[in-house]
């Protein structure tokens, strides 16, 4: 069954209730031989999710597994900020869309809350919530989630009715056709006097190093966000320098490929305004966008990706209570480039009592909430070896001296104008039936993601 | 912009109530919808607002649309208690299903397919009809939905107004929403009749396809999933459909990658070609990676499924075994799942690569992670022959770190690998045995106790290492006596010696006569009678070779996977287990026809469907299920502990269609047969309501039995009740739902209780101050008395040993004694089996001069254990007890329920 939820509850961290929703009356009952015997007859008393409460909150399993069965119910949960989001159903149903409803409904109150997603928001805004929980889920169905269609017609200030006598009231241009329209996500009739794209390519570069410098796994996971403030319906379609992309194009134009550089993506995901079939049969991105800001599509890549950083850790022991940290830290993109926010961060033990540090650059400190040393480099030139040595002083413990489990070097930086992959925007142009003129902006950012060193 | 809604939870102290009902009834409009945003905070904070019915409702006829939505909010939550009243807002449902607004069309019969109220329910029909054929798509495809809902509620209507048949028509609708909402609930209609409703015919099939490529994300998943079900006729329709499906693999949302992935899947058992395979795997892997760069929560439902489907195509991901490598600040159930795929995946090619990893894990911090880490090298190794040797070498070097659990985890897979590899790694036993003291879990200890039996001959100071575990036989579990039992056995059989001689004599002597463990005497005797009868038939049978075993410790049943692959994305496939264990629901035609014994019967079926899902692929490797007398055996599974509960006659919840499932009913007055309660509040005092109630244990939960009578001459409503802070922290666990209490009626309850909830400090006492109060009259408060005997749990029997053994290791000072004159002991039997009743179980007795001595034990929630002695002279007043307990501060309370279960 494509059924997501059966009740929706928020939860703050103490378990009370903030919000809920039921959709189906199919959970009063399991929830009843679970103790949570008014659920069906009264929302949002204290005691009320204590099926949730006493079986997960309370217990050390928060954290081990999403997804439970307590009774005959089953919950998701997801945390977001400080606030639980708890799905409950009593039959088979879809815990992928659930989930996935979960994260776009969060998107959604943010953008309607303008960014802040957390208990206060859901306090302040609980007729807003009521009133769009009562329009993206029907019987547990998600219906349209886009923020850009339901800001149409679900606003703060609450619309009049459009058919009403009243002529001061502000007519809405066919919401319902645009809610269940083919082009479900941006609305007919946006005038701009400029029309401006901004693409954005963020690439997160994931690796995790052994200790002796081989590289155990390697990939980026790339994001084209996009800025759209276009007029009218227009068409759009994007050109990168991928492999197949180019291959198909130089097959369709019946002329050898141009050489240089191919990326070839392990996989792509793309927002659900691109036309997947035509992708699958032309390899092109086209489109008709939201307006404003979204995320395009998703990549994935493993082969040839050009890591930023490399990190030369060594650790020595002496003794019990003494170890000298030595890490190298070498940039290895362009030397005209530079890259932003550098933090090291190199785990010690716990009964870590004394440090002392040299750096060549940036400035380190010890931080004794997460047990490391924190090297922070604000700008990192291209094709430098920085390098911090550090003695670190240990508390002599009279229990049996227990190996220390050494967890990874842990890396966080921003390369602008670097691409990890190596991707480039090759083209994006734009249709429209007025024939307007267009600029486009691009930029290129790498980020950390989890970049870690074993040691 | 963001909202400032929070001050609508502000109140004021004067009465809440009645200043919202003023403020309701307020002629100017914007004070009114104030006043409903209230009430709506009120609902939201759990407050019972229901009185406010008729006055919210009165707001209902509005234009302003937000209001609107406020009010039909609350119309969904209080319909159903105030049924009467609900048939107010018929007509402005009505009237809205025709406004000329299409919005409030639909929210019209959006919210009414919500309120499960029959009245309602009569009058939903024909606005229903005419929304299905609106002309605007969003009142149809709000329609479309609102016939599933009805058949929720009253399946024969729908088919009696021939709902199906326009929801059906809805398929070939123009707008791609309509067509996808009709989907939805046709399929959730065809999943609850037993007669076909929606079937897929290959024209309906090639519509829907096309419908997908305009469809909203959750719309394809609608589409997806009711497909999946459509069995193709050849290989040729088959591979058609794949193509059409394959596009939305690339789609950003998991939900539709996965029902994608599902369909592809049931497709290609049919497709023959094995290039035609091959490209679809090679299709498949990259989208099923990039669903692990999701939120954890989603990459756990991916990873369960990707485990299934591993299963069924172990190509699809062989090569893609890095991805699975776990992040240092993956939560513990995502690294979980990915260690289990990274075992399914290893092969010899990268066997180094995984060693090295698990190695890495095995000294992370968390404890059943590392545990984990450590079998997991283990099962690699029976699973790959020609890498068994680098696995072994990694255990050892882990066995040398000398940390507890590590060590004890590799014994434990290790007694498998010797299972697995006879007589090749026997040389490190040796350097296991130096751990030998280091060992306290019983399943390290009993894989300990197997590895020396089963090599006596090879260990030369076997009879030592065994005889160091014999002291302790009696404290030992289960599971470790029985090992301990065949491992001498096999010792004897092995090396005829005196030492060993005398060593069966006292296991033997031990493990017939001392124990009350009927496995264990079994098995005992029947090696008794062999080495008694026929020496040699004792080595053929108890020395026999043994089979070689597999790691299939982690493989489905293939017809459990199929049906679970038809499941991908779904519970089920998360928990992996059919979906007809866990979802209670029967189908609801199903249950009009047949008896009732259909739905119970799939309920008894599987007593452990409650259980923790994931514990099911974790359970480590079972050696030796196919030789019952060697190996570390687990103690059979023990009997359900909680054979499901009586049938009791359920009103409430067979209004609701789930008979099966409540454990007791809210307010049944049958369900409280036996003496009379004692009365707490007379009449006199309660002006004319008289309450009477005692704690009642029934089936392991504590309920709060009250029974309530209306002398008065006033109709009493709105019952409320309130436990003060006690010793036991009672409080209760839902509202009290009494209902209107007629002058001259009475109405009794059972109430369920928690424990630990609200504990008050001091030392413990018995008191227990209730506070009821209804609308009508002030609070009234009474004083009730714990009886602690309500609490003893089922769990409370102890071993003699383990008596024994407690009660010599409680201090002399947590011993108290109390004389009860009063009481007289007239029959031991009937007195024992009273006892039993209220779950103090007898342990033991003895003669002491004239007089008799009892041992009893028992249990309070928490784990709280009372070890009990009675000594009296049967027939002749007085009884002298005494207990010892860890918490010596509640001996008062026993003493007040031991007296009262003996006095009964």
């Amino acid at each position: 069954m494509p059924v997501a939820a059966s009740a929706v509850y928020f939860l703050n961290l103490r378990g009370d209730v903030l919000i809920n929703r039921l959709y189906r009356d199919d959970v009063g009952s399991c929830l009843l031989s679970t103790g949570a015997w008014n659920l069906f007859l009264f929302m949002g008393s204290g005691n009320m999710v204590d099926a949730f409460r006493t079986h997960i909150m309370q217990t050390k399993e928060l954290g081990t597994c999403p997804v439970r069965q307590i009774g005959g119910c089953s919950f998701f949960y997801m945390r977001i900020s400080n606030v639980y989001i708890v799905i409950v159903v009593s039959s088979n149903a879809n815990v992928a869309c659930a989930f996935k409803f979960v994260v776009e409904a969060v998107a959604l109150f943010k953008s309607y809350f303008g960014g802040a997603f957390d208990e206060d928001a859901i306090r302040n805004n609980f007729v807003l919530i009521y009133e769009l929980l009562d329009e993206i889920m029907d019987f547990g169905y998600p219906q349209n989630l886009s923020p850009e269609i339901l800001k149409l017609y679900i606003t703060q200030e609450g619309v009049r009715s459009p058919f009403s006598s009243k002529p001061t009231d502000k007519p809405v241009p066919n919401a319902t056709l645009q809610v269940t329209g083919a082009v479900g996500w941006r609305r007919e009739g946006l005038v701009y006097k400029k029309n401006e794209v901004f693409l954005d390519i963020v690439e997160s570069v994931n690796l995790l190093m052994s200790s002796k410098g081989n590289v155990l796994r390697c990939d980026v996971t790339g994001k084209v966000l996009m800025k759209c403030f276009l007029s009218g319906m227009p068409d759009l379609k994007l050109g990168l320098n991928d492999k197949i992309g180019l291959e198909k194009e130089s097959q369709l134009k019946s002329r050898p490929a141009k050489s240089g550089k191919t990326i070839e993506l392990d996989d792509v995901t793309f927002h659900q305004c691109v036309n997947l079939t035509r992708f699958n049969s032309e390899k092109t991105v086209s489109f008709v966008p939201p307006d404003g800001e979204f995320e395009l599509m998703k990549y994935r890549i493993t082969e040839g990706v050009n890591l930023p950083f490399r990190v030369l850790p060594t650790i020595k022991e002496l003794g019990r209570t003494r170890m000298e940290v030595n890490v190298k830290v070498k940039s290895v993109f362009g030397a005209k480039m530079f890259a932003l926010g550098v933090v090291i961060k190199i785990p010690v033990p716990k009964q870590t009592a004394k440090t002392s540090f040299q750096v060549s650059s940036g400035r380190a400190k010890y931080n004794a909430a997460i047990d490391c040393i924190v090297w922070k480099i604000r700008k990192f030139p291209g094709q430098t070896e920085p390098t911090m040595s550090a003695e670190v002083e240990l508390i002599s413990t009279m229990t049996e001296k227990k190996s220390w489990t050494r967890p990874p070097i842990q890396m966080e930086f921003q390369v602008p104008m670097f691409t990890a992959s190596g991707l480039r925007v090759r083209f994006l142009k734009v249709w429209e039936k007025s024939g307007y003129n267009t600029v486009e902006w691009v930029r290129y950012i790498t980020k950390a993601g989890s970049y870690e060193i074993r040691c | 912009m963001s909202g400032h809604d929070s001050k609508y939870f502000s109140t004021t102290k004067k009465g809440e109530i009645p200043e919202l009902k003023e403020e309701l009834n307020s002629q100017y409009k914007d004070k009114r919808k104030d006043a409903v945003k209230k009430v709506i905070a009120a609902m939201t904070v759990g407050k019972d607002v229901s009185s406010l019915f008729t006055d919210v409702v009165n707001c209902m006829q509005t234009e302003n649309l937000e209001l609107k939505k406020l009010v039909y909010l609350y119309l969904i939550n209080y319909a159903k208690s105030q049924p009467d009243l609900a048939i107010l807002a018929v007509n402005t449902f009505v009237k809205d299903s025709q406004d000329p607004n299409p919005l409030i069309r639909a929210l019209a019969v959006r919210t009414m397919g919500c309120i499960r109220v029959d009245k309602i329910t009569e009058y939903l029909c024909d606005p229903l009809q005419r929304c299905l054929k609106d002309d605007d798509p969003y009142v149809r495809k709000t329609a479309a939905i609102c016939v599933a809902k009805l058949y929720d509620i009253n399946a024969e209507l729908v088919e009696d107004r021939g709902f199906l048949e326009s929801v059906k028509d809805l398929i070939s609708d123009n707008n791609p929403m309509v067509v996808a909402n009709a989907v939805a609930a046709l399929t959730e209609i065809q999943d609850n009749s037993i007669r076909p409703v929606f079937e897929i015919t290959s024209h309906t099939l090639s519509k829907l396809l096309t419908a997908l490529n305009e469809c909203t994300e959750w719309g394809q998943v609608f589409i997806l999933d009711a497909l999946s079900r459509y069995k193709a006729a050849d290989a040729r329709e088959a591979e058609n459909i794949v193509e059409r499906v394959t596009p939305r693999l690339q789609h950003a949302n998991c939900a539709v990658v996965l029902s994608a992935v599902k369909m592809i899947l049931q497709q290609m058992e049919l497709i023959t070609s094995t290039d035609v395979v091959r490209n679809l795997c090679k299709k498949m892997a990259p989208p099923l990676v990039t669903l692990l760069s999701a939120e954890p929560e989603i990459q756990y439902v991916a990873l369960r499924n990707i485990n299934l489907i591993v299963q069924r195509r172990p190509t699809i991901l062989a090569h893609e075994i890095k991805v699975f490598f776990c992040k240092y600040n993956d939560p513990i159930y995502v690294k979980m799942e990915k260690l289990e795929i990274m075992i399914k995946l290893a092969s010899d090619r990268n066997i180094d690569q995984v060693l090295l990893e698990f190695k890495e894990y095995a000294t992370e911090v968390d404890v059943d992670f590392v545990r984990k880490a450590v079998r997991a090298i283990g099962r690699c190794a029976i699973k790959l022959e020609r890498a068994a040797e680098r696995c072994i070498s990694v255990l050892l070097e882990l066995i040398k770190i000398k940390v507890n659990y590590v060590v004890q985890e590799a014994i434990i897979v290790i007694k498998d690998i010797f299972r697995r590899y006879p007589n090749t790694y026997e040389s490190i036993i040796a350097t296991l045995c130096e751990s030998l003291d280091t060992l306290d879990e019983p399943e390290a200890k009993a894989s300990m106790i197997w590895i020396i039996g089963e090599y006596a001959e090879r260990i030369d100071n076997a009879d030592e290492l065994l005889e160091s575990f014999l002291e302790s036989f009696p404290e030992e579990p289960a599971q470790v006596q029985l090992q301990l039992l065949t491992a001498t056995v096999k010792l004897f059989l092995k090396k005829p010696t005196e030492g060993p001689q005398q060593m069966i004599q006292v296991v033997l002597n031990n493990a017939t006569v001392e124990t009350d463990n009927p496995d264990l005497r079994d098995r005992a005797y029947i090696y008794w009678r062999l080495l008694s009868t026929d020496p040699e038939a004792a080595k053929d049978i108890v020395l026999a070779e043994k089979p070689v075993i597999s790691d299939d410790s982690n493989l489905l049943d293939s017809s459990l996977l199929d049906e679970l692959l038809a499941n991908i994305a779904t519970l089920s496939s998360v928990y992996h287990k059919p979906p007809e264990t866990f979802v209670t629901r029967v189908k609801a035609t199903a249950q009009k026809t047949e008896d009732d014994e259909y739905a119970e019967g799939s309920e008894a079926g599987y007593p452990e469907s409650s259980a923790h899902s994931a514990d099911g692929p974790t359970s480590p490797p079972t050696s030796s299920s196919n030789d019952a007398h060697v190996g570390a055996t687990r103690p059979a599974p023990a009997p359900s502990t909680s054979p499901p509960a009586a049938p009791v006659p359920d009103l409430m919840g067979d209004l609701l269609g789930m008979s099966n499932n409540s454990i007791v009913p809210v307010d049944q007055p049958s369900t409280t047969p036996g003496p009379p309660l004692p009365v707490l509040l007379p009449a006199s005092t309660g002006q004319g309501l008289q309450i009477s109630a005692q704690l009642k244990g029934q089936d392991g939960q504590i309920f709060y039995s009250l029974l309530f009578e209306n002398n008065s001459q006033i109709p009493l409503d709105g019952f409320m009740i309130q436990f003060n802070k006690n010793s036991l922290g009672l409080a209760a666990a839902g509202p009290l739902q009494v209902p209107q209490l007629q002058p001259g009626t009475s109405v009794a309850i059972l109430l369920p209780m928690v424990l630990f909830q609200n504990m008050s400090a001091g030392p413990p006492s018995s008191l227990l101050q209730v506070a009821v109060k209804n609308n009508q009259q002030p609070v009234w408060y009474f004083n009730d008395k714990i009886s602690l005997h309500v609490f003893f749990t089922e769990d409370g029997r102890m071993e003699r040993g383990s008596f024994l053994e407690t009660w010599r290791s409680l201090p002399d000072s947590n011993e108290i004694t109390k004389d009860l004159p009063g009481i007289t002991v007239n029959g031991v039997e009937s007195t024992l089996d009273r006892l039993v009743e209220s779950n103090m179980f007898f342990i033991a007795k003895r003669k002491h001069s004239n007089q008799d001595v009892f041992y009893f034990s028992a249990k309070i929630p928490r784990g709280v254990a009372f070890l009990i002695e009675l000594t009296t002279v049967v027939g002749t007043p007085g009884v002298k007890c005494a207990i010892k307990t860890p918490n010596p501060e509640m001996a008062p309370l026993f003493f007040e329920a031991i007296e009262t279960l003996l006095k009964s």
